[in-house]
């Protein structure tokens, strides 16, 4: 069972300043499986995924109890570095924030950094996460363009590329499609069910059906606590607590 | 049907807003006036002094003729000098004050110090570099002094007009790129940095246009009297536009008859800033292509 969870939350507080925005949270997210947190707006599921890798850092005055294991290594654990943390766990945002670079240096800006220079493995790692994200075959001839020339959906597969080029093992989404059509949003859920074979997804989402939809494995968050953590079929279907079951069948939230 | 009671009120609105509009037009209108009128006074005096002679050769006969060369090239040393001290310097300073230092009391007492800095009156700066560079370090009256002394005179101008840069770049853009698992210092240098680079360099403008025309931050630090020569090194004197216009016009010998050569000076002095700053703004725009967000 150990060996199947690549990130593990014990029994984890959080807070704003005095605002206590997580409280007693514990989970485990299983390798190779889309975990989807869902629950009513200010409820801490984005700041649980921020936790997840150390991106709630960059604000000043939080602080953090109890502890989260990612492949067994404490990530706010004295020794460990944030940017290392960050390579391996990658993230993508609910607005498309691609850089204003050309789509082929917004995806080889990362693995530049980390030392890639041959050209031809530069171009492998572009092709490769385009590919991922379902976007090669509507920039491969335009790769030198800005991407602030793309859609906002074509901006989103974009980020989800550049995210993929660093060869992450996890993949956090925060509410990535909120802001996109139902055509993109459509693509974007079609490519999350294929990633799903190389590494792990754990998405926030406002949309319930969404949820439903892409995600193995759903939690339910409400004033900062989880209240229940399942199969999505289950949740969906059959849910255990009350609140759960208000919230999905839309009497609250 | 009765009174509309928006008939009035609409009527009265429309009134006050072609009021207001009328006043900020006229408020635009005197300033291009007094441009314009400025401009046009130093241009119609001075037009006939320029002539390749006078700007390719030094003064003569006790500055009563001849050319303004030693003091346009000791004019561009000063500024490119000044410049080339207080962008880096400037810059990092802003990268600090935005990006790393905790915000509290300390960082507030050092901005209200820059901006403080910023309202010294050029003489004491003057003075300043006086005292530190020509003195204490022993630099001399010499290009280096006071080219540094302009640089410490626009270095707040550049420091604010930098953080207000680096502050407009989203913040969307620090999260991608740390999000990547990039270095916090390879995010500065290689996202926000670049982007915050046009709205930098237009800080950078408005400091090359005061560091060419100030004429005390040089009196006591740079400029020569009179000096036919070129220099050929940072350690020497230079003769300044600026300086050579006050020269001119309060203790040359003959002030009325150098009249013509006092506003074909100041007209070189504008044309100067005018091409520093075209430079700047050609830069400008060329970063800016592709950066739109």
């Amino acid at each position: 069972m150990e060996n199947t969870l690549i990130i593990t939350v014990e029994n984890c507080n959080f807070y704003y300043g005095t605002y206590r925005a997580l409280t007693d949270v514990t989970m485990g997210f299983e390798r190779n499986r889309v975990t989807a947190l869902i629950g009513p707006s200010g409820c801490g599921k984005s700041t649980l995924l921020r936790l997840l890798n150390r991106m709630n850092d960059l604000i000043d005055n939080t602080r953090v109890e109890g502890r989260i294991f990612f492949e067994g290594t404490d990530i706010y654990g004295k020794e460990v570095d944030p940017v290392e943390i960050r390579r391996r766990i990658g993230m993508v945002f609910q607005k498309p924030n691609p850089f204003p670079k050309s789509i082929y240096n917004n995806i080889t800006y990362g693995p530049r950094l980390m030392g890639v220079k041959k050209k031809s493995d530069l171009e492998a790692l572009v092709e490769e996460s385009l590919k991922q994200a379902v976007l090669w075959d509507e920039v491969k001839d335009i790769l030198g363009r800005s991407a602030m020339t793309l859609s906002g959906g074509q901006q989103q597969r974009l980020c989800i590329a550049r995210a993929l080029a660093m060869k992450p093992d996890v993949l956090l989404m925060d509410e990535p499609t909120s802001a996109l059509d139902p055509i993109s949003t459509a693509k974007i859920e079609e490519l999350i069910e294929a990633l799903k074979k190389e590494l792990t997804i754990i998405i926030v989402t406002h949309n319930m059906q969404q949820a439903a939809r892409i995600s193995d494995r759903t939690g339910f968050f409400y004033l900062g606590r989880l209240i229940e953590y399942d199969d999505t079929a289950k949740i969906f279907t059959n849910p255990q607590v009350k609140q759960t079951e208000d919230y999905i069948t839309g009497r609250f939230g | 049907m009765t009174a509309d009671p928006f008939r009035i009120t609409l009527r009265r609105r429309y009134r006050s807003e072609r009021i207001f509009f009328l006043t900020l037009r006229l408020a635009v209108l005197l300033i291009g006036l007094v441009m314009l009128a400025i401009f046009g006074y130093i241009f119609a005096n001075g037009y006939r002094a320029i002539s390749w002679e006078f700007l390719t050769t030094p003064p003569s006969d006790s500055m009563t003729k001849g050319g303004i060369m030693p003091a346009i090239v000791g004019t561009f040393y000063l500024t490119v000098g000044a410049v080339a001290f207080a962008l880096p310097i400037g810059v990092a300073c802003a990268v600090y004050l935005t990006e790393y230092a905790r915000q509290g009391t300390f960082v507030r007492l050092l901005r209200i110090g820059i901006n403080c800095l910023a309202g010294v009156p050029s003489v004491v700066f003057g003075l300043f570099g006086l005292g530190f560079f020509v003195v204490f370090l022993k630099f001399g009256s010499s290009i280096l002094s006071g080219a540094l002394t302009l640089g410490a005179l626009i270095l707040p101008t550049i420091i604010t007009a930098a953080e207000e840069a680096i502050k407009a770049v989203p913040q969307t853009f620090r999260e991608a790129s740390l999000a990547l698992g990039v270095s916090k210092w390879r995010t500065v240098s290689r996202i926000v940095l670049p982007t915050a680079l046009p709205g930098i360099l237009t800080g950078s403008i408005l400091g090359i246009g005061r560091a060419a025309g100030e004429t005390a931050p040089i009196m006591f630090t740079a400029a020569a009297f009179f000096t036919a020569r070129l220099p050929s090194s940072i350690f020497d004197e230079v003769m300044a536009l600026p300086y050579h216009v006050y020269v001119l016009a309060t203790a040359g010998t003959a002030i009325e008859e150098t009249r013509p050569l006092q506003y074909g000076t100041v007209l070189v002095l504008a044309a100067l800033v005018a091409g520093i700053n075209l430079f700047a703004v050609l830069i400008r725009g060329y970063m800016r292509r592709g950066k739109r967000w």
